[in-house]
Order: structure tokens, then C-alpha cells, then sequence
């Protein structure tokens, strides 16, 4: 306790803190703040955001509102024990020292601020003090003047009543003046044809005359006046009528005439029928120029001269209606709206003509220029009169035409490829005159290819001018939505590719009779066309087209996926069709060559027969053109083998193994139980089966129509045994040349060994040749 | 709805010729004969038990020759004709014959399967189809309504018209005709159109078909080019008279209407070989089967072209409103043709199909190696066909 009485300070008050001695600074200085916020009776939890507020009723509190010293001490003997008394006494002291420095650093800080202020208070007290007397002086004086002004106004009064009175009479008698010279003004007025003004004259005194037309001599000057307003009136009309004058001339009259107190519907209609008048001059012009047989203007300078004329003088007429006949209301705007239908719809008209004419032409962007014209131009009359909708007719008329070019572009490019495959043909044609080889196919292809990649360009770009940025109409929905997605991408792009399918398929669907006529090197080529198409041109012309016009639509567009699947299923069916052609030349020679001989009287076999050589000189020869456009394609790994050692396989143990029992007196059971089990364990051939994209299946289809035809002319034949042999022979040949155009040379194997098995069971004496007499013929051969 | 399992007979021998034995309708029975140049041929009388799933087959000796076509008579049982090749002076000449069967199988399979064992029959000659110099005959076709006494045969370029008598044991010729034109022409085969009381015959060389008229024995109709190559077999509708179809080694099989030749009426593509033979339903006109060199028998349903294009056509009177309601419905479904289904039973070419005259649900078809599949149609499409 001598601790705290130690520390007297200024502030020392009930805010000493028996916790924190050793707190922070900041912890220290937000106790004081506390405090400070305590005594203006703020809640301390609140301010400091102590977490547990103590009761702050609560005497022992030390902080409290309410602590009570003896309350408190009181508390802390009858609680504590010594040592605790001790410490908290120390605790308390040191405390204490704590607060009392605090308090006397807050007051040296604060000293020479306060005074200063009491410096300043004492200042403006002085001040305030002078200020006082002035202002005191100034009521005075202003009570002075106000004493003054009263006396001037007082004298002046009466002399101002008289002045006010003596303008008036004067404004009467300027106004009297004017009305008794209105008539000999009017006259002149209109003699020097200064209609406007003598109409501003006639309205400023009108009203006038018509109020006191009870006095004579007014009523003399309103008589004059009518008189001469009538003939005014008269001379408008006379000059409206001529009509030469042109339209601003005409909607001066009719404003003036409009002034007079004219009926304005019957001017209305008066002004509209004028109109006409000229409007109808402008259309016959242009329909001068659209002519029976026209040395026409270009479509440019024709839709110049009606945006010009027409479409100017349209625009006019309306405005100065519009003008004019405001009061005229909802009716006068319809009845100019139908004005503006009507003759518009004739423009219309004759601008459809003109187009149609264009339609043939190729140059898009003499006409997307024309058509721009012709749309801007319309802009004006469209947005004077909505109701006429002259701007949608206009955008209509833009719409169809587009479409219309989209139109000419897809036969053009239909066209194109019509043309390239003439071509072709011709290509493929003329050599063969000549007789030297041929023109490389894939050369042919990609001139082909190119030049139709090149028109579709050509025309994706002419039609991309419709969508220009500068063109006006480019920014319609039509044009940013449904040209592009429906017009361009799916009429013009997607309907060219099922075109060019379609034509292609074409050349498979007809059959021998017309199909004849396609060279079946044409088939290839289109084929191999459409499957490159398939695996790149289509997506790339979309892409293409895609990133040229924007396409914002949402309505579905074909996929790329469904065109490739149609380019493929057409590539498909072109080679599988060039299969079964060549197939076919193939069959017809063997199938002649074993029909027309006489095989039961045949002589022993020198030699490989002629029609053999000349079908393995064909297959090759197809090889090598198939090899032009297609790749090889996989063959079964065994083929990698040399002729020789298949040779031997076929010649030895096949050949002894197959057809022995035939010709052994056994049973004919035999062989059918042989035939049946060999075809057990080899697969069904399916003789037209679909090929594949690739040389060796290509190959594999020819080889495997032309063997199944040679095995069922030769079950229809009966065979002597040197017959027999003969086949042998053949089959041994084609044994030897043709297993190297196919991917499974087992296939032919089997085709050809069923042919020689049949052949020895349509023979009644089969003997056959000794396997090295026959490698000896076919080496020979 | 289970279908029956086909039922499979082997032969020994390679075969062609196919017919069922047109005049008996009770026993479903089908002839078959063999081509065998080492051994005797045989025609093979095979009977089909429907309810038991058995077959019975009674063998016949052909001594003449290896067999490429076979028709029954359309009145008597026991007879039938063969086109038939015999080897001389290193020769091969095809003719044609009519025969009897030994007259103890005419009733109809009485014997006993067994008795097969016991030495086979012969046939009986009844008369040759065969004036001289006239080459080989491709085909023999019956007349189909008449009491068996007529037989049109194509013998090369020839088409010759027979009349039998004395129970068929003797043959003269009526008329004839022949092709002209440039080539060797030479028929491939022909069918008696069962309309127009039986006095059109069809027939084909090389890609063109031809009618004539029995009367005058003049050409009627010409459908040249009628496929891309040779022309194989031909069958007349017969419920609509104006009807053909035909089928080739195109792989197609054409449907025409005689009286518009220009263009095919309906084509189908089906087979991936040469088409032998197509045959319509004798009932059911639009059940079409076709056999095919890929080993495979399609069965068609060609509902638009035939002469029950709506189903099956009821008396409205019979009708309750209820059932015609019904009926109509049913009539608003767009008739549809598609193959019904493709039997694969078969491992060589199939070079003959034929419905049995007895039962319209049935057929046999038989491939080269001599087997012969005896099938049915579907149920369920029987059914649909019936009610």
C-alpha cells in the first residue's frame, strides 16, 4: 500500500488494474482507452471486445463502474492467504507506478495543444467583438436608403401610368395600319408571286377581321381580303396542278394552300395522285431500260437509276407527306402507306425482271453490288414508312436471289464435274488411238480433283460476297444465320458431294446394257475420287466453308461423319462395280474359250491354250492399273513365298491327294466324301463379295469371279481325256501367275483345284498328266 | 414358333435336275436325277412324310444317259420326261425322252423303303423326242393344264412342239419354230405359261427372252438384253397371267410384265453368284425361291407384285365390323418385299429349287454334289400368309 501512495499522479483514480502488470504496450493502452471509454459511459465489453464481461455491478470488480475499495479488500483478506495478500499487493503497486507514468506521458503530449487552442479562443473572441460594430452601422444605412427609394417611386408613379397607356394606343394604331393596308399588300404581294407572304399576312389578320367584322369599315377591309385570299388561293392551285415545278415546289404550295385553310384531305389526296403521277414516269423509265430484248444497261446502273429515281423520288414524296399531312393522323399515314405498297410492289416487280435476266450470268459481284445498292437505297423509304414494309419486301427480294445463287452455283459445279469427267473419258480414250500407254490415272485424278476442289472454291468464294461486312444487308438474320447454314453449307456444299455421289453411283446402277459404256478405268478413278473424299476433302471443304461463313445457326447441318459414310458407300460400290466389270471381260473370255472347244476330241496338250496367257496378260494389266490408284493392301504371310515352292506343293501332294480317287475304280462316293470334307475345312467363297479399298482385294474379287466361272463351265462340259489334260495344263498356268495378285493364295488353290477335279469328273476316262509333263508345258508356255 | 429342321438326303452321285412330281397332290414327292458319266444314272423317286420328318426314296434306273433336266407330266403320275446326254463317236448329243415309271410305285411309296435294297427298276421308254439332225434339247416343259398329251421341247435353236399319243407312247411333232439371227443361237431353257389357256411358252437364249404362241408358233414378245448375261431359268406367276420372272448370271433376279417389256418390274440382287433357277409358290404367288452357284436358296417375299399385294383377301360378308376394322388396319401397312430367308444348308452350287405340289409350304432344292434339302417356309410368316 506505501507503493501505491508513492505514486501520486494527476489521474490516478478507480481505474487501477490488478492483471497484465506485464502486459504489452498496446494491451496497456487499450486498458487506458477503456477507461476513458468508461467514463463516457460506454460499455467497456463493447469498445475493448473483452470476451467475458464481468458483472459490472459486481463491487469487486476492479475495472468496474461500481468497485468498492473496501469491499474489495475486504474480499481479498477474508479469501486470501498471506502470501497471495502479498503478492497482489506488489502486483497492485507495480501496476499503479504503471498507470501513473502512462497518465503523465498522455499529458505532456497533449499540453501544447491545448494551449494553443485556448490561445486561438482568445483571438477570435477579440475579433468577434469588432465585427459587431461594423454590422450595427450597416442596419442603419440600409434603413437610409430604403427611406429614399420609397420617396423616388412615390414621385415617378404617375408619369409612368401615362407612358405605358400612350404604347398602347400606339401597338393599336400600328395593328389598325397594317389591317387597312392588307388588301393593297395582299395585291402586291401576290402580283410579285410572293405567295409566302401573303399567306403569313392573310393568317396574322384573319382572326382580327374575324372580330370585328361587325364594324364597316373592318368588314370592308375582310371583304377585300377574302377576295383577293380566293384568287391567291386559285393561283396555288393553279400552280400546284401544273406540277412541273418539282417536288419541294409542290410541297410548298400544298403547306401554303394547307395555310389558307384548304380541306387538306382532298390536298392529300390531290398531292398523292401528283405523285403518282411522277413516280409512274420514273418506273416506265426503267422499264424502258429492261426492254424487250435490252441492250440492257449492266444490273448495276439499273438499280442506280431506280435507287435514284424511284426509290429518291419515293422517298421525298413521303417525307414532305409525312410533313405536311402530320395532323392527318393514323389515316393519312395508311392511306400513304398504301400509296407507297403499291408502287413499290411495281419497283419490285421490276426489279425481279432485272435479276431473273441475271440469274445466267457468273459474275456475283457486279450483282452483290447491285443488290446492295438496291437494299441501302430502300433503307430510307423503309425506315419513313414502316407500315409500307418496303425494307422486309427488299430483303425478301435479296433473300430469294441469293438462294436463286446458290442455285446456279450448285448446277454450275455439278456442271464442272460432268464436264471433268468427260474429260476423263476422253483422256482415257485417246491414248488408246494413239496407242501408247495411257495417261497416268492418279495424274488424271488429281487433275480431276483439283479442278472441282477449285470450282467449289471459286464458288464458295463468289458466294461469300453476299456476306460481306460492307454489303448493307449482310447483317439480316437470313444472311448470318440460314444463307450460310441451310444456303451455303447444306444446299450448296453438302448438296454438290450427294450430287457428285449420286452421279458416280450412277455409273454402277445402270447395267450392261448402258453401263458398258463407262471405261471401267473411269470406275476405278472415281472410285479412288470418292474415297479421298471421304478421308480428307470433305472435312476439309467443310472446315472450309465453316470458317468462311460463320456459321451462328442452330438448325441441324448434316455431319461430316454421314457425307463420308455416303463418299465411302459410293466409293464402295464403284470398285466393287469395276470388280464385277472386269470380272466379267474376264469370265466371257475364259467362258467362250471353254464353251466353243470341242473337248471330248481334243488333241494331247502342247501347249498352255492362248486364252490363258491372254487372261493372265489382262489380270496383270488390271494389276497394274488398280496399282495406280490404290495401295497393295495385305496379302497372307505364307504368298511371301517364291512361285517355285507353291508350285511344288500344288503340282505333288495336292494334286495326287485330290483327284486321284476320281479316276480309281473305288466309288464315286469317294469323291464326294473327299470334295465334302476338304470343303469342310475351307471357308465358304463368296464369290461377289465386297471389296476392300486396296489392289490385292481388288485383284482377289476379279480372280475370284473369273475362276468361279471357268469351274461352272467346265461342270457343264463333258471332257475327253486329253481334255482333261488340257485343263490341267490351264489351271497349272493360272496357278502359276495368279497367285500373286491375290491376298490369299489358297483361294486360288482351291478354285482351281476344284476346277481340275471337276473337270476329271466330267471326264469318262480320266487319265491325267503327269505332273512334270505339265510344269514342263507351262514352262515352255 | 420353333421351324422344323430341313431335312437332308444325300445322292452318290453329282445331280442337276429337279422336279416334283407335278401331277400327284397328295404325297409330297420329288424326282431327282443323277449325273454320273462312269455309272448308270439314276432318277431318284424321293417321298417326304411330313409328319414324321422321314424320307423314303425309290431309285430308277436312267440307262440312257447322264441327266441335266427332268419334268414330270402334269395328268399321269408314272410319266415324265428327261433331257438326257449320251457319249458317241466321241460325241456328246443331249436328247430327250419320255418315260414311265414301273407301274408298281405309281400308287405312291407302298414299297417299303427296304425293298431299295433289291435291284433297282428300270424305266420304261415310252417314246424319243428326238427328229433328226435337230441337236441337242435343253429343256422339256409340259404343258401345264392340258390331260399331259402336249410337250414343248428346245432343242438348240429350235423350239418344237409335240403331241403324244397312245398314252404318250408316241410322238409326233406338231409344229415348230426356230431363232434366226446371227451366231449360233441356242436356247437355254423355256416354260409353258399355265394362261391364256396354256398358248404361250417362254423361252431364253443367251441374255434375251422370248415369247411365242403355241398356235401359230410365232414370236409374241422379245425382252432382249433381258440381263446383263446369260439368262438361266424363267417362271411364269401363276396367278397373275401377265407375270415372268427370271434369273441369271448376272446375279439378279428380274420380275416383268409381258405386256411392258422395256423395263423390269421389280430386280433383285440378292445372290452373289449366278442364279440357276427361280420359282414361283404355286399358291402364293408372292413366296419366291431362288437357287443360286453360291450354294445358297433364297426364299423372297415379293408381297407388292404379287396378286394378294394386301394380305389375304377375305369376303367382306363374312366379316364382323370388328374384323373388317381389323382387316383394314392391316391393309394400311405399306406391303413390303424382303427375303424372308437365305438357307445355307448346302455346300456346292445349288443348281435346282422346286415346290413341292402337294404342300405349298415345302420345297426342295438340290446342289451339285447330290444333296438335296427339303425345307419349309417359316411359320410364322405362314401364318401371317393364312390369316
Amino acid at each position: 500500500m506505501a507503493a501505491a501512495a508513492a505514486a501520486p499522479g494527476p489521474g490516478s483514480g478507480p481505474g487501477d488494474s490488478p492483471e497484465g502488470p506485464e502486459a504489452e504496450a498496446p494491451e496497456r493502452r487499450r486498458k487506458a482507452h477503456g477507461m476513458l471509454k468508461l467514463y463516457y459511459s460506454l460499455s467497456e465489453g463493447e469498445a475493448a471486445g473483452r470476451p467475458s464481461g464481468p458483472d459490472p455491478l459486481d463491487p469487486t470488480d476492479l475495472n468496474g463502474a461500481h468497485f468498492d475499495p473496501e469491499v474489495y479488500l475486504d474480499k481479498l483478506r477474508r479469501e486470501c492467504p498471506l502470501a497471495q495478500l502479498m503478492d497482489s499487493e506488489t502486483d497492485m503497486v507495480r501496476q499503479i507506478r504503471a498507470l501513473d507514468s502512462d497518465m503523465q506521458t498522455l499529458v505532456y503530449e497533449n499540453y501544447n495543444k491545448f494551449i494553443s487552442a485556448t490561445d486561438t479562443i482568445r483571438k477570435m473572441k477579440n475579433d468577434f467583438r469588432k465585427m459587431e460594430d461594423e454590422m450595427d452601422r450597416l442596419a442603419t444605412n440600409m434603413a437610409v436608403i430604403t427611406d429614399f427609394s420609397a420617396r423616388i417611386s412615390a414621385t415617378l408613379q404617375d408619369r409612368h401610368e401615362r407612358i405605358t397607356k400612350l404604347a398602347g394606343v400606339h401597338a393599336l394604331l400600328r395593328k389598325l395600319q397594317f389591317l387597312f393596308e392588307l388588301p393593297s399588300r395582299l395585291t402586291k404581294c401576290v402580283e410579285l408571286g410572293a405567295y409566302g407572304q401573303a399567306v403569313r399576312y392573310q393568317g396574322r389578320a384573319r382572326a382580327v377581321l374575324q372580330q370585328y367584322q361587325h364594324l364597316p369599315s373592318f368588314r370592308a377591309i375582310q371583304d377585300d381580303c377574302q377576295v383577293i385570299t380566293a384568287r391567291l388561293a386559285q393561283q396555288l392551285r393553279q400552280r400546284f396542278r401544273e406540277g412541273g415545278s418539282g417536288a419541294p415546289e409542290q410541297a410548298e404550295c400544298v403547306e401554303l394552300l394547307l395555310a389558307l385553310g384548304e380541306p387538306a384531305e382532298e390536298l392529300c389526296e390531290e398531292f398523292l395522285a401528283h405523285a403518282r403521277g411522277r413516280l409512274e414516269e420514273e418506273l416506265r423509265s426503267l422499264e424502258a431500260e429492261l426492254g424487250p430484248s435490252p441492250p440492257a444497261p449492266d444490273v448495276l446502273e439499273f438499280t442506280d437509276h431506280g435507287g435514284s429515281g424511284f426509290v429518291g423520288g419515293l422517298c421525298q414524296v413521303a417525307a414532305a407527306y409525312q410533313e405536311l399531312f402530320a395532323a392527318q393522323g393514323p389515316a393519312g399515314a395508311e392511306k400513304l402507306a398504301a400509296f407507297a405498297r403499291e408502287l413499290g410492289s411495281r419497283y419490285f416487280a421490276l426489279v425481279e425482271r432485272r435479276l431473273a435476266q441475271e440469274q445466267g450470268s457468273g459474275d456475283n459481284s457486279l450483282l452483290v453490288r447491285a443488290l446492295d445498292r438496291f437494299h441501302r437505297r430502300l433503307r430510307a423509304p423503309g425506315a419513313l414508312l414502316a407500315a409500307a414494309g418496303l425494307a422486309e419486301a427488299a430483303t425478301e427480294i435479296v433473300e430469294r436471289v441469293a438462294r436463286e445463287r446458290l442455285g446456279h452455283h450448285l448446277q454450275g459445279l455439278q456442271a464442272a464435274f460432268l464436264g471433268s469427267l468427260t474429260d476423263v473419258r476422253q483422256a482415257l480414250a485417246a491414248p488408246r488411238i494413239a496407242g501408247k500407254e495411257g495417261p497416268g490415272l492418279a495424274e488424271l485424278l488429281a487433275n480431276v480433283a483439283s479442278s472441282i476442289l477449285s470450282h467449289i472454291k471459286a464458288s464458295l468464294a463468289s458466294v461469300h460476297l453476299f456476306t460481306a461486312k460492307e454489303v448493307s444487308f449482310s447483317n439480316k438474320p437470313y444472311f448470318r444465320g440460314e444463307f450460310c447454314s441451310q444456303g451455303v453449307r447444306e444446299s450448296l456444299i453438302v448438296g454438290f458431294i450427294r450430287s457428285m455421289c449420286q452421279t458416280a453411283q450412277s455409273f454402277c446402277d445402270s447395267p450392261g446394257e448402258k453401263g458398258g459404256a463407262t471405261p471401267p478405268a473411269l470406275l476405278l478413278l472415281l472410285s479412288r475420287l470418292c474415297l479421298d473424299y471421304e478421308t480428307a476433302t470433305i472435312s476439309y471443304i467443310l472446315t472450309l466453308t465453316d470458317e468462311q461463313f460463320l456459321v451462328q445457326d442452330q438448325s441441324p447441318v448434316t455431319p461430316v461423319s454421314t457425307l463420308c459414310a455416303e463418299a465411302r458407300e459410293t466409293a464402295r460400290r464403284l470398285l466393287t462395280h469395276y470388280v464385277k466389270v472386269q470380272g466379267l471381260v474376264i469370265s466371257q473370255m475364259l467362258r467362250k474359250s471353254v464353251e466353243t472347244r470341242d473337248w471330248l476330241s481334243t488333241l494331247e496338250p502342247r501347249n498352255v491354250r492362248a486364252v490363258m496367257k491372254r487372261v493372265v496378260e489382262d489380270t496383270t494389266a488390271i494389276d497394274v492399273q488398280v496399282g495406280l490408284l490404290y495401295e497393295e493392301g495385305v496379302r497372307k504371310a505364307q504368298s511371301s513365298d517364291s512361285s517355285k515352292r507353291t508350285f511344288s506343293v500344288y503340282s505333288s501332294s495336292r494334286q495326287q491327294g485330290r483327284y486321284a480317287p476320281s479316276y480309281t475304280p473305288s466309288a464315286p462316293m469317294d469323291t464326294n466324301l473327299l470334295s465334302n470334307i476338304q470343303k469342310l475345312f475351307s471357308e465358304r467363297i463368296d464369290v461377289f463379295s465386297p471389296v476392300e479399298f486396296n489392289k490385292v482385294s481388288v485383284l482377289t474379287g476379279i480372280i475370284k469371279i473369273s475362276l468361279k466361272t471357268l469351274l461352272e463351265c467346265v461342270r457343264l462340259r463333258t471332257f475327253g481325256r486329253f481334255g482333261l489334260q488340257q485343263v490341267q495344263v490351264d489351271c497349272h498356268f493360272l496357278q502359276l501367275y495368279l497367285w500373286r495378285f491375290v491376298a490369299d493364295e489358297e483361294l486360288v488353290h482351291l478354285l482351281l483345284d476344284e476346277v481340275v477335279a471337276s473337270a476329271a469328273l466330267r471326264c469318262p476316262d480320266p487319265v491325267p498328266m503327269e505332273p512334270s509333263v505339265v510344269e514342263v508345258i507351262c514352262e515352255r508356255g | 414358333m420353333e421351324d422344323d429342321a430341313p431335312v437332308i438326303y444325300g445322292l452318290e452321285f453329282q445331280a442337276r435336275a429337279l422336279t416334283p412330281q407335278t401331277a400327284e397332290t397328295d404325297a409330297i414327292r420329288f424326282l431327282v436325277g443323277t449325273q454320273s458319266l462312269k455309272y448308270d444314272n439314276q432318277v431318284h423317286v424321293i417321298d417326304f412324310d411330313d409328319e414324321n420328318n422321314i424320307i423314303s426314296k425309290t431309285v430308277l434306273l436312267h440307262q440312257a444317259g447322264e441327266i441335266w433336266h427332268i419334268s414330270a407330266s402334269p395328268a399321269d403320275r408314272g410319266v415324265l420326261a428327261t433331257c438326257y446326254s449320251q457319249a458317241a463317236d466321241s460325241k456328246v448329243v443331249t436328247c430327250a425322252a419320255v418315260w414311265r415309271m414301273p407301274a408298281e410305285l405309281e400308287p405312291g411309296g407302298q414299297e417299303s423303303p427296304e425293298d431299295a435294297a433289291s435291284p433297282a427298276h428300270a424305266l420304261e421308254l415310252l417314246c424319243l423326242l428326238e427328229p433328226a439332225a435337230r441337236g441337242s434339247t435343253a429343256c422339256v416343259t409340259w404343258e401345264p393344264a392340258g390331260d399331259g398329251k402336249r410337250v414343248v421341247s428346245l432343242a438348240d435353236s429350235h423350239i418344237l412342239l409335240w403331241d403324244l399319243e397312245g398314252s404318250s407312247s408316241q410322238a409326233t411333232l406338231a409344229s415348230s419354230a426356230s431363232l434366226e439371227g446371227k451366231g449360233q443361237l441356242k436356247f437355254t431353257t423355256g416354260r409353258w405359261s399355265p394362261h391364256h389357256n396354256c398358248s404361250q411358252v417362254a423361252t431364253a437364249n443367251d441374255t434375251a427372252i422370248r415369247g411365242w404362241d403355241t398356235r401359230t408358233m410365232s414370236q409374241i414378245y422379245c425382252i432382249e438384253s433381258a440381263h446383263g448375261q446369260l439368262v438361266r431359268d424363267l417362271d411364269f406367276n401363276p396367278n397373275k397371267q401377265y407375270y415372268l420372272a427370271s434369273c441369271g448370271d448376272d446375279c439378279k433376279v428380274k420380275f416383268w410384265d409381258t405386256r411392258n417389256v422395256a423395263e423390269p418390274v421389280k430386280t433383285l440382287e440378292e445372290h452373289s453368284h449366278w442364279v440357276w433357277n427361280v420359282r414361283y409358290n404355286h399358291s402364293h404367288d408372292q413366296l419366291v425361291l431362288t437357287g443360286s452357284s453360291d450354294s445358297r436358296v433364297i426364299l423372297s417375299n415379293m408381297v407388292s407384285i404379287s396378286s394378294e399385294p394386301f394380305g389375304h383377301l377375305v369376303d367382306d360378308d363374312d366379316l364382323s365390323d370388328q374384323e373388317e376394322r381389323r382387316l383394314e388396319e392391316k391393309s394400311q401397312e405399306p406391303p413390303q418385299d424382303s427375303v424372308i430367308a437365305t438357307y445355307e444348308e448346302h455346300e456346292d452350287s445349288v443348281y435346282a429349287v422346286d415346290w413341292s405340289s402337294a404342300d405349298p409350304w415345302l420345297f426342295a432344292s438340290l446342289s451339285y454334289d447330290g444333296r438335296l434339302v427339303i425345307n419349309r417356309v417359316p411359320r410364322a410368316l405362314k401364318y401371317h400368309i393364312l390369316l
